[in-house]
């Protein structure tokens, strides 16, 4: 070897593999402007569509006048459901065996409801024309407290179903009712109560909040009436998904749908679904045969595509007296608002929000699950978490806070004593999950030796002391949060949507240059994909990342996928990534020895390339391999290297974390400071800590949102009174506390690579913290619960109801 | 988040600025940075089918002394106010209360002219200037004229501007040296008005106050001067008890909309609680 011989570090360090703080490759264009969204479209010609909307909660519509409107200059034309149903579009089929209008057909459900859509040449004359349709409603009495949408006498919302008594989730138990969902053993988990030392019940509400990605919804449909082709440019985090919804509804081809995301400004699960605004989009470019943009503003995303969480948490625990659990039961009031368009694998109507046992080991547990229609915004998506996981992390580690308070114990030695223990994985829940790897005490103790947790309670026990003594006037509370996460859907034995299991798939053409193509079925929406799909391919085959380009997001050119949201890319496409890899490996292999001409069992893969075993000299590395491919393959062998994958994962990945949440509040205006907060993620392998790190920062910033005012609220007439981000809390750069972010490494035992999917696991484990540090602050004061969201208001509301403003 | 259709004029003169607004009518407004007319608009809450635009008259902007006065041209936008040593030196209260109002984009268009005329109970600087016992100048059809601060809101969006009318400038009689002097604002978040906020000009002697006024905003549909709580304040040392009392005189006369905020018992205390920070702040300024 002379000087100029790379060493092996530098080889390593050239591929840019995994484990490598590769810069993120699409921000050059990002950053620059240069990005390429759906709104920076436009095709020759193209009209612009807008929504007539509803102002009601709940009302019937009497009659809709275009004639006004239709006068407007530049409007062409007024949709309406009688128009759609000449091609039965007024009604589409929703993701969780629903049916939804598209326009309204007869009443309206829901303040924003879309009633018609007008086409027009520019934005500014639909929006003109909007003001001139003249729509009479009746009003009819509004369904807006979910605990009151199944009295006797509510109102009855969806006439469409009547005399229906079952659903696409079994019995329906009245009118506003959409499904039960019963998992575990209930007898078993009665009898646990029965017999328990300490019980602990509360009712945990999640309260209705939004993704809001700072795109909104939008496409541009283009129908060529010649080829009968049409063309979708969408905001889509599965745009295959959408090809094949369209197909079933529209009865076109499906290799006449061309279906392209091209960047995404953010999903996080509100652009998973179809929207009105899709259908009416492509019915006006079929009607007027010109293509047709629908852009969403702020106030209509915010308030009638796709919400989250809404549910409320009936919780029981049973312990002994030592802390032990021995059972949990909860019962969930699920808020589905006015059609079920919740996006969950088919056969999930709550997700998986059987994983509530979270991360401790409950003999036994029993959970059952009403969705029910109110008059709000349909939705229920999983934003920013695996389905509805989120919900299930904060009922489980609230409830264990509460369990905490009345043993008299500490909350974070509470957990270490019920955690599953590292021997006990493979671990198969009581609630019916198989946990693939974990090392929970080991994280948490990590996390409580680093922030000196010790230290931080007496500092909090003094605080209270000088409270009480008058000497201040700022309580301080510790909120310990341990989550599980259930990521990677999923296997084929039960997860499927729409029929369609939810494999995911990547195809690798390498040039003959050492250079090549990777397609994948998932669609980045910000997380990087670009990057961190090439880091793998890189690790595997030896060709440096930058060589290797990543495209997703064209249904014509990637394999089919399944898509981006429930942290479901690295564990399902990322495998998919792995094993198209090894594919060209094992092809690469048998050139390689051709070449060295010596047998392929002779050969050791060595960074990037072959070597002769034993001969360190004899080597052919994946460059030269790649040429090699396009004129010297061995005979017989086809040449080129390429291969594709579809990936059915045989389990869901598991991902943890240990966060700890340090607050203070001041009594008398409920204003909160976050002090510290440190978050412990174990992903498994770690393919980018940059992004990672990046990943963790966003999710937290959003729990932090949630969890500190971020909500959609209603006022009693179903009026939305959060519908912008002057009210609908999105904190800026100022107010997002600073991010302190750690690691184990756990990995996945199953998983090509070992990696679990972290991009949604800081919005699962941060809410959880931010509210237990809340209603730690509080608890001196004898309260148990306060819901979220703990925005200032209500802060001191909860200080004033416990007596701290007494003279 | 359209606005309607309307047409846009650029007068070079205040006077054709006025002609403008008074030949057009009802349907003309002035527009300034247009930070709360566009957004106004884009929701169709303002339909104006004429935008006069005060972009293009000299003489609208600029921050200059008048004898023992300070006045400030309608066009000054908030980010100049911010940049001005004359403004830092004299009434630093007033660059305390621009830092709180929204972002520096927002501080970049945004003009105190704009912001005093709007007459919207959210906006910082009415009160502030009720406070500062300032006067506005106003030009129309008719002529110029002087106002007080402390007369020209009569309820939300309605003020004493005329039709045909604009305000050119602002005028501040420079407070006592050694006055002391505080903004408190309680705001969910950046870009944020207020959720209750407190002005507070004092002076004091011998650890007594002397002369105090009060400002408040949003905490009723037009900005107010708690005249009460600032004369329970004179000649005391600010003890908790005077501090108490000044508090609830002030409450006394708030009357804010329940909203997102927080409901209106929640948002008179905190009210309450920004007149006795922004006393205790000022006080500690004063020399
Ligand atoms: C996100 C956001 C947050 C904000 N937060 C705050 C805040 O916390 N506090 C605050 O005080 N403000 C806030 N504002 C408002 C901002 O300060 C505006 O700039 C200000 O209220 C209006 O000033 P302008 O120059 O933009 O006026 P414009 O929006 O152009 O005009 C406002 C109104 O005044 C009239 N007008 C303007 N100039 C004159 C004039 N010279 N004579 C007569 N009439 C005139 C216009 O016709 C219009 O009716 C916020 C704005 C935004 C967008």
């Amino acid at each position: 070897m002379n000087d100029l011989t790379p060493t092996r570090e530098q080889r390593t360090a050239a591929l840019e593999g995994m484990g490598c703080k590769r810069k993120r490759v699409e921000d050059a264009r990002f950053t620059q402007g240069k990005g390429n969204y759906v709104d920076d479209l436009k095709l020759p010609g193209m009209l612009h569509g807008d929504f007539v909307r509803s102002p009601h909660a709940h009302a019937r519509v009497k009659s809709i006048n275009s004639e006004e409107a239709l006068k407007v200059p530049g409007v062409l034309a007024v949709i309406t459901a009688e128009t759609l149903k000449t091609v039965n579009l007024a009604w589409m089929p929703t993701l969780a065996g629903d049916v939804q209008m598209v326009l309204a057909d007869g009443k309206v459900l829901f303040q924003n409801q879309e009633v018609a859509f007008v086409v027009a040449t520019d934005r500014y004359a639909a929006d003109d024309g909007i003001n001139k349709v003249v729509v009479e409603y009746e009003p009819l009495p509004v369904v807006i407290d979910p605990f009151k949408a199944m009295d006797k006498d509510a109102p009855v919302l969806r006439e469409d179903l009547a005399g229906k008594t079952s659903g696409a989730h079994g019995p329906r138990k009245h009118h506003n009712h959409i499904f039960e969902w019963t998992v575990g053993d209930k007898d078993l988990t009665d009898a646990a109560f029965r017999k328990a030392d300490v019980t602990i019940k509360e009712m945990i509400s999640y309260h209705r909040t939004h993704p809001s990605p700072l795109e909104t919804c939008q496409c541009v449909c283009s129908f060529d009436k010649i080829r009968g082709e049409l063309s979708i440019w969408g905001t889509f985090q599965a745009p295959h998904v959408i090809r094949t919804v369209v197909a079933l509804i529209a009865k076109i081809p499906e290799q006449k749908i061309h279906v392209i995301s091209p960047d995404v400004g953010g999903g996080f699960g509100n652009k998973v679904g179809a929207y009105p605004g899709y259908i009416c989009a492509a019915v006006a470019s079929i009607v007027t045969g010109k293509p047709v943009k629908w852009v969403e503003d702020r106030i209509e995303n915010l308030t009638a595509t796709s919400f989250a969480r809404d549910y409320h948490m009936t919780t029981e625990i049973a312990a002994t007296k030592d802390g032990k659990v021995t059972g949990l039961r909860v019962h969930v009031l699920a808020d589905h608002g006015a059609f079920d368009a919740c996006a969950d694998p088919s056969k999930w109507p709550a997700g998986f929000f059987n994983i509530v046992t979270g991360s401790y080991d409950f003999p036994t547990a029993h959970l059952s699950v009403d969705g029910i229609y109110t008059n709000k915004a349909p939705g229920g998506v999983a934003y920013r978490c695996s389905f509805r996981v989120t919900e299930a992390a904060y009922c489980i580690e609230r409830g264990m806070d509460i369990l905490a308070q009345k043993l008299g114990m500490d909350p974070a030695e509470l957990r270490l004593k019920n955690f599953i223990r590292k021997e006990q994985f493979p671990y198969h829940s009581a609630l019916g999950w198989e946990y693939d790897s974990g090392d929970y005490h080991t994280a948490m103790k990590k996390m409580m030796e680093t922030v000196d947790y010790a230290g931080l309670r007496k500092e909090q026990a003094a605080q209270r002391a000088a409270f009480k003594r008058g000497e201040t006037r700022e309580i301080m509370g510790l909120g310990v949060s341990f989550f599980t996460e259930i990521v990677g859907a999923g296997p084929s034995k039960n997860c499927d949507i729409l029929g369609i299991a939810m494999f995911d798939s990547c195809e690798i053409r390498l040039h003959p240059t050492g250079a090549g193509i990777a397609r994948v079925g998932t669609k980045s929406t910000g997380q990087g994909h670009e990057t961190t799909w090439a880091q793998i391919i890189a690790t595997e085959i030896g060709i440096p990342a930058d060589n290797i380009m990543v495209e997703e997001g064209n249904t014509d050119t990637a394999p089919y996928g399944l898509g981006t949201y429930g942290s479901r890319s690295t564990p399902v496409a990322g495998a998919a990534i792995a094993m198209a890899s090894r594919k060209i490996k094992a092809k690469a292999q048998m050139i390689a020895a051709y070449k060295l001409e010596v047998h392929e069992d002779d050969l050791e893969w060595d960074i990037d390339g072959f070597r002769v075993k034993g001969l360190p000299e004899k080597t052919m590395s994946m460059k030269d391999i790649c040429w090699a491919a396009y004129n010297s393959v061995p005979p017989g062998m086809e040449p080129g290297l390429e291969a594709v994958s579809y990936y059915d994962p045989p389990n869901m990945t598991y991902p943890f974390g240990a966060y700890i949440c340090v607050m203070n509040i001041d009594v008398d205006t409920g204003v909160y400071k976050i002090r510290r907060f440190y978050a412990l993620d174990d992903c498994g392998t770690r393919i980018n800590p940059m992004i990672i790190e990046g990943q963790v920062h966003g999710g937290l910033t959003e729990a932090f949102a949630i969890a500190m005012g971020q909500e959609i609220r209603y006022d009693p007439e179903g009026n939305v009174v959060t519908g912008s981000f002057m009210d609908f809390f999105m904190p800026t750069a100022v107010e997002t506390p600073h991010w302190e972010t750690d690691f184990t490494v756990t990995p996945s035992p199953h998983h090509p690579i070992g990696a679990k999917g972290v991009g949604e696991s800081p919005n699962v484990g941060g809410v959880p913290a931010f509210s237990n540090a809340v209603n730690d602050a509080f608890s001196f004061l004898g309260s148990t619960h306060i819901q979220m969201p703990h925005d200032y208001w209500r802060n001191w509301k909860a200080a004033k109801s416990l007596g701290v403003f007494a003279a | 988040m359209i606005p309607g259709p309307f047409s846009y004029h650029r007068p070079a003169t205040v006077a054709d600025a006025v002609k403008l607004l008074s030949t057009l009518g009802d349907e003309a407004r002035p527009l300034a940075g247009g930070h709360s007319l566009v957004p106004m608009m884009k929701l169709r809450l303002a339909t104006p089918e004429h935008l006069v635009d005060l972009h293009g008259i000299d003489g609208l902007k600029g921050i200059r002394r008048d004898g023992n006065r300070i006045v400030i041209g309608a066009m000054t936008t908030q980010a100049e106010l911010l940049a001005s040593d004359d403004i830092a030196k004299s009434l630093p209260i007033l660059q305390e209360a621009a830092l709180l109002i929204a972002d520096p984009q927002v501080r970049y268009m945004g003009t105190i002219g704009g912001n005093v005329a709007n007459g919207d109970p959210g906006n910082d600087m009415p009160a502030l200037m009720m406070t500062l016992g300032a006067h506005y100048r106003l030009e129309g059809p008719g002529g110029g004229r002087d106002i007080a601060a402390t007369e020209f809101y009569q309820g939300a969006y309605f003020t004493a501007l005329e039709p045909g009318e604009i305000l050119t400038a602002i005028s501040v009689a420079l407070p006592a040296a050694g006055h002391g002097y505080a903004y408190e604002k309680l705001k969910r978040k950046i870009g944020d008005y207020a959720t209750a906020a407190a002005a507070v000009v004092l002076t004091m002697a011998g650890g007594k106050v002397v002369s105090c006024a009060i400002g408040l905003t949003n905490l009723h549909e037009t900005p107010l001067l708690a005249t009460d709580a600032a004369k329970a304040v004179i000649g005391t040392s600010l003890d908790a008890a005077t501090l108490k009392k000044a508090a609830a005189a002030a409450e006394a006369i708030m009357s804010p909309a329940a909203d997102a905020r927080g409901p209106v018992e929640y948002r008179k205390h905190v009210g309450g609680i920004m007149v006795t920070r922004a006393l205790q702040r000022a006080a500690s300024r004063a020399k």
